[in-house]
């Protein structure tokens, strides 16, 4: 293939060569940093949880006015939740994975080093939590009902007979050691107890408050049932989600009128709102990229068409002096990858001006290298696809059209 | 000649249909989404009272002191000045009234029954404030009118609706001086406020220094602070507390938990360094009183001071916009290249023009009117896009934080969003028409009408 030919013609039309240069290279440019942040909120929306969400819904409750008799009133919920037939196991608390609510405490097994300490989210069940949310123990037990007390509020902390907290947290507190049965320390409140479980995993409320921060994974289950305006976080049997929801009020209900069931959830639904932001995000980039991948392909094939009819006599010509119809079209392809390598080049440089402006901005990621090779390659498929019917239209061309109009 | 060449740029995109819709469609998609995003982006970073917010300012005090930031446990803005205030600070603030107008507020819910009524009890979300809440962010009202000083200090069980409870519990009819139960008590109705929903909320944009309530409505029932602070719960909207507090209600009114707003009104800047000394003095005077052992930090912001230093505008936001602008200046270089191989295709009647004696200018003149023209169009169709863009958005943003309802005023185009894309879109074609039209104006007439 002769590009000399090709360049000298480009030369005559430097105009459109450019516009098409330079609209590849921005389209290079967002198409790079939209990528990135895409797949950057796809996987934190893909975060794992550690616990049931496909089965578990949230009842937030709320009594109206000063109920004397919390505690029985809270355990006849319970004993009611748990005697619904499609129902698994429930349990009252402060907190679900996913939540707005983002209650944390300090923990330490060295109270004298105060820079040991490290943040982690509080959830509060009592000996059902686990089979509730179905996390999976790694070391240690899980809480049995002797270990349970009622919690009001946290000026008058019962006392604690051990804690289960996270894989992630015990790495943290003890780096490479063994934390199962030592004594944490906690506050505030100020608590101090064993450890007599390992959580695999539970991931922290209000993830998005975590997000890329080392505590996302750092938990603590209290053995505390939450006696307050407590939620209910309940787990149906398997397929059985929709009707559990829907009796779940009605057994509440029957147990005392004095309350407004706020409102009730799926995880699921709670996972899907709580990441909303990011998948919002992360829709509208990648329609913006295919709105604009084909709008610079119908913007090449209107330039090359207008190239072509504009040739009309050349390509005869040639044709007329031997070259193949092939040869045409390879002619128009070699002049789109010339500009698209040209355009490409200024792209790269662009995309990677703007994601050292949007990392001092913004606060994100440095664009991998990859990001910028798959940009560059998409880009070159892209422009070969549109050039693909213009050139078509120019192998088309009779030779016979050299003999006219001369 | 303008009308001449207004028929002349209609018969030629009239030649070229699937081109001139190519341009179209290219400047109307460009302006839809960039417009989509502006939009948003204007109405997160507008102004949510702009005839107030350089007089209206929220009170700081630095009550966690220095070692805030390893005590505290949800995180605080850079300055450490916690955004909220303690019952204590608030009370003795709206005691001394040293300003003009003065409220303190927080947000709390209570179960919600008319009397005698067979619907279940609802989960209100109420505002427990004062008097001067009303009349300093000019909260209009459709019924009645706000509660007095006088029932402020009387501690009244009052209630002040919005129009959409309102329209939910009584169907819109005036229900001033009817009662509605409130946990277990009783409340009479003094007003009920048209639909007033501030964009961003900039009173209450959320504890932790962060801005998770700044684009919500929440607020459904106005309670006397006084009242609420007797009768329902306290520091249920975000409460940051140096240490936990002693049990029950007593507990956190005398804790150094933070958890009341406080927002006055002072008319101009004498008032504003008057009532920065005022808070100064009161700091200093605390610490005599030996209530801390620093000297508290204090800060006065007025409300737009108050949103930048909430960031209240998302980056996800600010790098859409930046995002759709990019995207526009693509379709603007491909409409620029399509008119380009258009006029480069018409330039014999160009020139065929240029040899009956028309000047450059006038052909430079032809090929921007009908650049304009598809502006103009695109113009049109893109505003069609980003309304539709704006729908999409709406239905979005509900229930993204589980809160409450988005206010629609986020997810309007609102006049100015409507000047700037008719001259966002018909200037930057304009732009983008320049180098094609002046490539028009180079071709050699003699030459090309040899050629033909």
């Amino acid at each position: 293939m002769h590009i000399r030919p090709i360049v000298s013609a480009l030369r005559r039309n430097k105009g459109g060569a450019v516009l098409i240069a330079l609209q590849m290279a921005v389209t290079l440019a967002i198409l790079c940093n939209a990528i990135f942040i895409v797949q950057q909120r796809v996987a934190r929306t893909e975060r794992p949880s550690g616990v049931d969400e496909t089965d578990d819904f949230v009842i937030e409750n709320q009594w109206i006015g000063t109920q004397a008799n919390l505690v029985s009133l809270i355990q006849a919920d319970l004993v009611a939740l748990r005697a619904i037939p499609t129902v698994r196991d429930a349990y009252a608390t402060n907190v679900w994975p996913f939540a707005f609510a983002d209650p944390t405490i300090g923990i330490t097994l060295h109270p004298d080093q105060p820079r040991s300490r490290k943040m982690a989210a509080v959830y509060l069940g009592d000996e059902h939590a686990m089979d509730t949310l179905g996390f999976k123990l790694s070391a240690g037990r899980n809480f049995n009902a002797s270990d349970i007390s009622d919690f009001r509020d946290a000026s008058r902390v019962p006392p604690t007979r051990g804690i289960l907290v996270t894989q992630a947290l015990a790495e943290q507190l003890a780096p490479g050691g063994e934390v199962l049965g030592r004594v944490a320390t906690l506050a505030p409140p100020a608590i101090s107890a064993p450890i007599v479980g390992i959580i695999k995993m539970l991931q922290a409320p209000a993830v998005n408050r975590h997000v890329g921060n080392a505590n996302a994974g750092n938990s603590i289950v209290l053995p505390y049932r939450f006696i307050s305006q407590a939620s209910y976080i309940v787990r149906a049997e398997p397929g059985r989600l929709a009707q559990a929801l829907k009796v779940a009020p009605k057994a509440l209900a029957r147990v005392s009128r004095q309350r407004v069931i706020y409102q009730e959830f799926s995880l699921a639904e709670e996972r899907h709102a709580a990441y909303s932001a990011d998948s919002t995000l992360a829709l509208l980039l990648t329609l913006v990229c295919l709105v604009l991948l084909a709008v610079t392909a119908l913007g090449i094939v209107g330039l090359t068409s207008y190239w072509v009819s504009q040739r009309r006599r050349q390509i005869g010509i040639r044709r007329a002096l031997g070259a193949t119809r092939l040869a045409i079209m390879r002619h128009f392809q070699t002049e789109n990858l010339l500009i698209t390598a040209v355009g490409t080049v200024i792209g790269v440089a662009l995309a990677v001006a703007g994601n050292l402006w949007i990392v001092e901005r913004f606060a994100m990621g440095r664009l991998p290298y990859e990001y910028l090779l798959i940009g560059v390659a998409a880009l070159l498929v892209l422009g070969q696809l549109a050039v693909l019917w213009p050139a078509l239209r120019a192998a088309s061309v009779p030779p016979a059209v050299a003999t006219r109009n001369i | 000649m303008f009308v001449y060449y207004l028929v002349l740029a209609l018969r030629s995109l009239r030649q070229n249909v699937g081109l001139t819709a190519l341009m179209v469609i290219a400047v109307a998609v460009g302006i839809g989404a960039s417009m989509t995003t502006l939009s948003i982006f204007r109405a997160m970073s507008g102004d949510p009272i702009p005839q107030k917010s350089r007089r209206l300012f929220v009170p700081q005090l630095d009550n966690f002191g220095p070692a805030a930031a390893g005590r505290i446990v949800s995180p605080l803005p850079a300055d450490h000045l916690p955004p909220y205030m303690t019952y204590t600070d608030a009370m003795a603030l709206m005691r001394a009234h040293p300003a003009e107008r003065q409220a303190a507020m927080y947000f709390t819910t209570a179960a919600v029954a008319v009397p005698n009524s067979k619907a279940l009890p609802l989960s209100g979300a109420v505002r427990a404030t004062y008097r001067d809440f009303f009349t300093m962010f000019d909260v209009p009202f459709e019924y009645g009118a706000p509660w007095s000083a006088a029932d402020d200090a009387a501690r009244a069980p009052l209630v002040v609706l919005t129009r959409a409870l309102n329209d939910r519990l009584f169907d819109g009819t005036n229900s001033v001086g009817r009662t509605v139960t409130l946990e277990d008590e009783d409340y009479r109705i003094v007003g009920v406020i048209q639909d007033w929903n501030p964009v961003p909320r900039f009173y209450d944009l959320g504890a932790a220094g962060g801005s998770a309530f700044a684009f919500i409505s929440a607020d459904q029932l106005f309670v006397p602070f006084t009242t609420a602070v007797e009768h329902l719960l306290v520091g249920g909207g975000g409460m940051q507390c140096p240490k936990i507090p002693a049990t029950g209600k007593e507990g956190v009114l005398h804790s150094e938990c933070d958890w009341v707003q406080m927002w006055v009104e002072l008319p101009d800047a004498r008032a504003a360094r008057a009532y920065r000394r005022f808070l100064l003095n009161y700091a200093a005077e605390q610490r005599q009183l030996g209530r801390f052992n620093w000297t508290p930090r204090i800060a006065l912001r007025n409300v737009r001071q108050w949103l930048a230093y909430h960031n209240v505008v998302s980056n996800d936001i600010s790098m859409l916009a930046l995002m759709s602008l990019a995207f526009l200046l693509v379709c603007l270089l491909n409409a620029a290249g399509l008119m380009l191989a258009k006029f480069m295709a018409r330039s014999p009647q160009a020139c065929v023009r240029r040899a009956l004696g028309a000047d450059n200018r006038a052909i430079f003149m032809q090929c921007l009117v009908e650049t304009g023209m598809i502006g103009a169009v695109g113009a049109v169709a893109g505003i069609g896009l980003s309304i539709l863009g704006l729908l999409i958005a709406r239905g979005m943003f509900i229930r993204q934080i589980g809160m409450g309802p988005t206010p629609t005023g986020l997810t309007r185009l609102d006049g100015g969003d409507v000047v700037i894309a008719v001259l966002l879109s018909v200037g930057a074609t304009l732009l983008a028409g320049l180098y094609p039209a002046w490539r028009a104006t180079q071709v050699q007439p003699a030459l090309r009408l040899k050629v033909q």
